[in-house]
């Protein structure tokens, strides 16, 4: 019934990336947040979620991520999104999470923006 | 496949109507986004509008599972497609619980600025549903709450 949410994790230098498969409720939340805290704690500067196999992410989940880009706020860090279904996409920009972490179409741009995007700057929206 | 054909051999019976119960539990939206799907691929709305509809049925079942103390631990969804006059088709769905209810005047608008200060990170599911669909009414009271929400194709 569940379509617990998977994550897997790729690291290229200090930059982590999140891909994440399926549907991010509290426990896919929760998830990400667990991978997304390990990476930072093992010198991450940046973390990329990719969300291209993700088609809802739900309000609970969504405060989950909040708290995330709130930690590497905190460490200043940066954080973006790339592969965003159209809702997805939508959603977050609604809520103004755009404005503190970029959102890309690919994650070839979001891996050139990010490496590119000074300590504790959210990398440039396109 | 399935699924559409149970939407399909409903809608083709004249009700345009479909009633789906499901009982407060984890993942249950899920089950009735479901259905959203087979209604919505009946009537051809586009993939992207019908996400939407999917993540509004969510938000609002999670919001009756997360704070309605429904009476018969169930809410109940209606799927209705219509018409209006010559406008464009649309997927219309009711979501109603037999819950405490709520007074919407009391629910503040949420804000990661407010979020970031150390204060509440939820609460954004009324913001979304609002925002993504055409129309919303949302009713409430010591009977319940009742959110009807439409999308035009």
């Amino acid at each position: 019934m569940s379509e617990a949410c998977k994550i897997t994790v790729e690291r290229r230098n200090d930059v982590a990336i999140l891909f994440t498969d399926g549907y991010i409720n509290n426990q896919g939340g929760e998830e990400i947040a667990r991978q997304a805290y390990a990476q930072l704690d093992a010198g991450a500067r940046a973390l990329i979620l990719d969300l291209e196999k993700t088609r809802i992410v739900n309000s609970i989940g969504i405060s989950i991520l909040i708290e995330v880009l709130e930690r590497v706020m905190d460490r200043k860090g940066v954080l973006a999104f790339c592969r965003l279904t159209p809702t997805i996409d939508k959603t977050f920009r609604i809520m103004g999470l755009a404005q503190y972490a970029a959102i890309y179409p690919s994650l070839d741009e979001a891996l050139k923006a990010v490496a590119a995007a000074p300590r504790g700057e959210a990398a440039r929206n396109p | 496949m399935a699924k559409l054909e149970t939407a399909r051999s409903g809608l083709d019976a004249g009700s345009r109507e479909i009633s789906l119960t499901i009982p407060v539990a984890p993942d249950m939206e899920i089950v009735a986004t479901a259905q959203a799907v087979a209604i919505g691929e009946y009537i051809e709305m586009p993939r992207d509008k019908i996400d939407e509809v999917k993540l509004v049925i969510v938000e609002a079942c999670i919001n009756a599972f997360e704070h309605a103390q429904t009476r018969d631990d169930r809410v109940h969804l209606t799927f209705r497609v219509g018409r209006e006059s010559d406008g464009p088709e649309y997927l219309e769905v009711e979501v109603f619980d037999q819950g405490r209810g709520f007074d919407q005047r009391s629910v503040e608008m949420p804000s990661l600025e407010k979020a970031f200060g150390g204060g509440k990170k939820r609460g954004w599911g009324l913001q979304i549903i609002r925002s993504l669909m055409d129309s919303v009414a949302i009713t409430s009271g010591d009977w319940g709450t009742r959110i009807l929400m439409r999308k035009y194709k």
